[in-house]
């Protein structure tokens, strides 16, 4: 979220679209319903299903899964016919005016530079034109053919309500009202927040999904401002805590990058980060990327990393390809190249496409080792449950560990939220059993591999050797310790910059924050951003303290805030170009002359002027982005592509199919429906239900009674078509499995009308699986396609074909 | 957003209401108490619900009770009705508005109204199983309860269900021991948008006062209070956005009465019915007098014995 949580109740304006709030984040939801009971606040939810959320809505629109952006370019496309945006937000605060290369140019459903063969971009020519003094050249009158405005005028062009219509489904009338109520959020005192989740981010385009909304945030003047933003709503409770700290192949902590087998020492390494300002006077954030570097391989390899040897940067693994994602890692499994998988909290036999793939992989792996509270499927993947797991045991090598860990209600630590808020909680309960905190195991394995390097050598042992465990008990270190590190501190006394005499931190104190950062061995911190959370002044992610001066909703005592306790980012944005808020009545900061203050920590020095430095201070321009230069894989701008799976082919494009870009496995390819198959009509998607929580909650009675059986939810029309009943049972079957199901026949899901025929909607909820106190059911994941996001190959779970027909029970 | 009921006191406190707070106590006569405590009820504000059943689970827990994991019959409600160990429910109802053709999913948490005037005890005829205490809840004893189903048929909701294990009846408490100790019921407090507040009638009235006005500002011309005085009103409230048709909301009945029938038997009938068993005791006493005790002979233990299938209990 570039907002929280609690600022939801400063809105004018809730969409909820590529989610569904009032389901899924019950709680969070609270603020919609306070915004919309103390300010009036109205509330509309594009979906393809009429959900809880839309329960509660003042307006909802229908759309096919799979077409939001065809949606948010027709949206982008009003407001720009009807001059609604925020003129001196777009002019002053985004790169419309900046001239884009010429070479650059989109036709046919293509940007320039596609290669088929590759399935990637020649990225080259989606760049800003350089003008002889190094910085972008702009031209503020955005007159220019070749400025972005320019630009996104004409690409958003075709996106006309009468083709999203046809794209989407959504009627013309309530794609209009939609957009309508959206555009007078371009008034600088209205502001619209976007509520999105897993919706948006589980399709082959998902992060372009997140881009189109972003513009129109942007174009709307909602960005950095009180009730608006970007919130993407987190599912677990520490999913946020996952990407910050780098849980993923490709990332280290603090969203910095692994490095690539192309970057092999460190000067290589930093050429490409460390972004140099694209216009005078730019904060450009990231040219301290080697200080959050340094300070990262110090807390690493403390004083094993030296100047000489480039802080142990050669101790950091290095990749061979873009990421070692999970699609890409189960593909290696079944290929029988990696062989064995350690699993921490994770399930995937029931969290990832394709369950018979998945099944099929961890089959070959020599060892599985799962770590989770729950006897999980992943964990009994080689158990026969009949038509739920079809497993034969007998042919199945995998030796298989279950380590029994705590839940977090028998942890201490910091749980980060949506709104960046690493909130400390306590352990309520002692952990059951022979259960064991996370910690403790990893803490073993490291010793007992140190130990194995330490007796017989290997070939590179010194990342393992050398690694820093400066625990008081080293067979447990605690939450408390770990926080500490992350936060970082003093490996010798820091002087200030600008007066080397003046000694600003002493050795081994606590970092008071990440400017006190070093690039010379002299600062540690595990996490940069989460610098300033645990401080000499203590711990501040346990503060609970919920004053909020003036209700602005920041809470700026509860807990803390990653980055610097900042509760809005780029909050500078909230006034304009001479630091004066936008709106009065939401005053954030302000300019009062000589320095910015007001109830949140200014997201800008705080002696910045405001007409010389721009709000997006980690951007090189200093200003937003409406064209991204070459930042994603798949363009620039976000353009229409239908799912892999499509009831209907790219009205836009014809001969596109799919995201151009999306990596796709060879086998897999074989395993998708056609466009417009006959075979698989009808178009599905999969989500979540109140009542449960992923596939934890299935364990829990209570839950369990709750909603107790596996179901799939389908029209009135298409039941009747099929002679499919009301709480009767029908088979639902992809290229890649089948289900059984209970049948929910609902007013909720209606056929979209797209390009002039019906298009029908199955909906199949995700919860149950072979184990734990619900009945047995199946999840989505056995029918779902193998394929992901072209950036960041989040798999594509929410669109993709089936068929249904009715059938018999079980025979129990 | 309104007031939180704050945490619980980590010493023990002593109870706000018992005994002697008591209006009315099924079959019996009681004195009222001179000094009647502060009416309070319970808000659902139909429109700030998103159905979440976090009620439900809280119900549970905090009643310990375990309801059995059904099945999915086609609808989003499970269990499926109330039972002896669901005091209350999400009842959805997919409904299109006639007037402007929108679907609208009314969703309902069903559950004992707390009726000013209560069916259920009315009906009741053991001594003590029901009771309504002067704050308005109206609560069960099962040790007092012999689990006739009388205030099943007394109550105009259809609230109340009997037991199979304990044969007693059960229903919402409207936590009675949570609210005697200062907190509010279970359900308000896991309510995560504040469709369920807990306060006075009068604050509860207020507040739904506030919320009908913003849903008529959104169009609901006929939103409203449903306090119904059929039953002398309700401890239960709703904010409806249609009040002027609350059987869609899942047979929500549109004007609730005490049926005729436990007015009749406990009117009328009731002391007719007194001279009835009088008669029948003097004529018992008098038979006694002239034929004797009555004997069990050895056949009418044989008898006995068949109708058990020899089991003696």
């Amino acid at each position: 979220m570039t907002n929280s949580w609690t600022d939801i109740r400063n809105t004018d304006l809730v969409v909820i679209m590529g989610g569904n709030a009032a389901e899924a984040h019950p709680c969070g939801f609270k603020w919609v319903t306070e915004a919309k009971a103390s300010r009036g606040a109205k509330l509309i939810v594009v979906d393809p299903r009429f959900t809880r959320s839309a329960s509660v809505a003042d307006f909802y629109a229908p759309i096919r899964q799979g077409t939001d952006i065809a949606f948010l370019l027709g949206v982008i496309n009003y407001c720009i016919g009807n001059d609604k945006v925020q003129w001196d937000y777009v002019k002053a605060f985004t790169n419309a005016a900046y001239l884009v290369k010429e070479g650059f140019a989109y036709h046919d459903g293509l940007f320039t530079g596609y290669d088929e063969a590759k399935r990637d971009y020649d990225r080259s020519s989606w760049e800003y034109e350089i003008g002889p003094d190094g910085f972008a050249v702009v031209d503020e009158t955005l007159q220019n053919p070749r400025c972005v405005w320019s630009l996104l005028k004409q690409h958003v062009a075709i996106y006309t309500p009468e083709l999203v219509e046809r794209i989407c489904g959504t009627p013309k009338d309530k794609f209009l009202k939609v957009a309508q109520m959206i555009a007078e959020c371009s008034s600088p005192t209205k502001t619209m927040t976007s509520m999105y989740a897993l919706g948006w981010t589980q399709h082959s385009k998902g992060s372009q999904n997140i881009r189109g909304m972003a513009m129109l945030q942007l174009i709307l003047g909602n960005i950095g401002v009180r009730g608006g933003g970007m919130n993407a709503l987190r599912g677990h409770s520490n999913i946020q805590g996952l990407t910050d700290i780098g849980l993923m192949s490709n990332l280290i902590p603090g969203y910095m990058t692994l490095a690539t087998d192309k970057e092999p020492d460190f000067a290589t390494y930093m050429s490409t980060r460390g972004f140099k300002p694209l216009r005078p006077n730019q904060i450009s954030y990231w040219q301290n990327y080697k200080k959050f570097m340094v300070s990262f391989l110090k807390a690493m390899w403390g004083p094993a990393a030296t100047a000489e040897n480039n802080f142990a940067f050669d101790y950091l693994p290095k990749l061979d390809v873009p990421a070692y994602d999970v699609l890409r890692a189960f593909e290696l499994m079944n290929q029988g190249k990696m062989t064995a998988y350690f699993c921490q909290g994770f399930n995937p036999l029931q969290a990832f496409p394709n369950k018979a793939k998945i099944a099929s992989a961890l089959s070959k792996l020599k060892l599985l080792v799962v770590m989770d509270p729950l006897d999980t499927e992943t964990a009994r993947f080689w158990e026969n449950h009949g038509e739920y797991n079809n497993a034969d045991p007998s042919k199945i090598q995998t030796e298989v560990i279950q380590l029994p860990v705590t839940c977090f209600a028998e942890d201490e630590g910091a749980l980060v939220n949506s709104g960046r808020w690493l909130q400390w909680h306590w352990a309520g309960g002692s952990p059951p059993g022979d259960a064991k905190h996370d910690t403790w195991i990893l803490a073993q394995i490291f010793l007992r591999l140190k130990k194995l390097y330490q007796n017989e050598g290997g070939a590179f042992p010194d990342p393992i050797l050398n690694l820093t465990w400066p625990y008081k008990n080293p067979e447990e270190p605690t939450p408390e310790e770990l926080a500490k590190e992350m936060n970082g501190y003093a490996l010798a006394d820091v002087f200030d910059p600008n007066d080397p005499t003046k000694k600003i931190l002493e050795k081994g104190k606590q970092l008071p924050g990440f400017a006190a950062l070093r690039d010379d061995g002299t600062t540690a911190s595990g996490c940069w951003i989460f610098a300033g959370c645990f401080t000499e002044a203590g711990n501040m992610m346990a503060r609970r303290d919920n004053s909020d001066p003036d209700n602005t909703g920041a809470y700026p005592k509860w807990t803390f805030a990653w980055p610097a306790n900042r509760r809005i980012l780029y909050n500078r944005a909230s006034c304009d170009i001479n630091g004066k808020p936008w709106d009065p009545s939401r005053k954030l900061i302000e300019w009062d002359g000589a320095k910015w203050a007001g109830y949140d920590v200014p997201d800008i020095p705080p002696t910045a002027k405001p007409q010389d430095v721009g709000p997006f201070i980690m951007n090189p321009e200093g200003v937003s982005r409406l064209f991204v230069r070459r930042m994603m894989r798949d363009g620039p701008f976000p353009a229409h592509y239908e799912p892999f799976e499509s009831p209907r082919v790219n009205v836009v494009a014809p001969k596109v199919r799919g995201n151009p870009v999306a990596r796709v496995f060879k086998d897999d390819m074989a395993q998708f429906a056609e466009p417009e198959s006959k075979e698989f009509p009808y178009a599905a998607t999969s989500y979540r239900l109140t009542e449960h929580f992923h596939y934890w909650t299935k364990h829990v009675w209570v839950n369990a009674v709750l909603q107790p059986e596996f179901f799939v939810e389908i029209s009135e029309e298409l039941a009747r078509e099929k002679g499919i009943e009301k709480g009767g049972w029908v088979r639902v079957w992809s290229k890649r499995g089948e289900v059984r199901a209970k049948a929910v026949v609902t007013k909720r899901i209606k056929p979209l009308i797209c390009d002039g025929k019906p298009v029908h909607v199955v909906g199949i909820p995700l919860h149950w699986g072979f184990m734990g106190a619900a009945r047995k059911g199946f999840g989505p994941n056995v029918l779902a396609p193998f394929v992901g996001d072209a950036n960041i190959e989040t798999p594509e779970f929410k669109a993709f074909l089936v068929n249904i027909e009715p059938t018999t029970g079980p025979v129990a | 957003m309104f007031p939180p009921i704050p945490n619980p006191a980590t010493k023990p406190v002593p109870p706000k209401f018992g005994e002697q707070d008591l209006i009315r106590r099924s079959a019996s006569r009681v004195t009222p108490p001179a000094q009647r405590q502060t009416e309070i009820a319970k808000l659902i504000d139909v429109s700030k619900c998103i159905g979440c059943k976090a009620c439900q689970s809280a119900c549970i827990e905090w009643n310990d009770t375990r309801p059995e994991i059904g099945v999915n019959t086609g609808v989003y409600d499970n269990p499926h009705d109330l039972t002896p160990n669901m005091f209350t429910l999400m009842r959805f109802t997919e409904w299109v508005n006639p007037e402007t053709e929108n679907l609208e999913w009314l969703i309902r948490k069903d559950g004992c109204m707390h009726c000013a005037d209560p069916g259920c005890l009315k009906a009741c005829p053991a001594p003590g199983a029901i009771v309504q205490y002067s704050n308005g809840i109206v609560d069960f004893v099962h040790q007092n309860c012999i689990g006739c189903g009388y205030c099943v048929k007394g109550c105009p909701f259809n609230i109340p269900r009997i037991s199979p294990v304990d044969h007693t009846a059960y229903k919402c408490t409207l936590c009675s021991d949570r609210i005697a100790v200062g907190q509010g019921p279970a359900c308000a407090k896991a309510c995560p948008t504040q469709a369920i507040v807990f306060g006075t009638k009068d604050e509860m009235k207020h507040w739904a006062d506030l919320r009908i006005e913003d849903l008529k500002s959104r169009g609901f011309q006929n939103a409203g209070l449903y306090d119904p005085p059929g039953v002398g009103g309700t401890h239960v409230m709703y904010v409806l956005h249609h009040a002027d048709q609350p059987e869609i909301y899942a047979n929500l009945p549109k004007n609730p009465t005490i049926s005729p029938i436990v007015e009749l038997w406990k009117g009328v009938a009731k002391y007719a019915g007194l001279g009835v068993m009088g008669f029948a005791v003097a004529f018992g006493f008098l038979h006694h007098l002239v034929m004797g005790p009555n004997r069990v002979t050895e056949a009418d233990e044989a008898n006995a014995e068949n109708l058990t299938g020899g089991n003696p209990s």
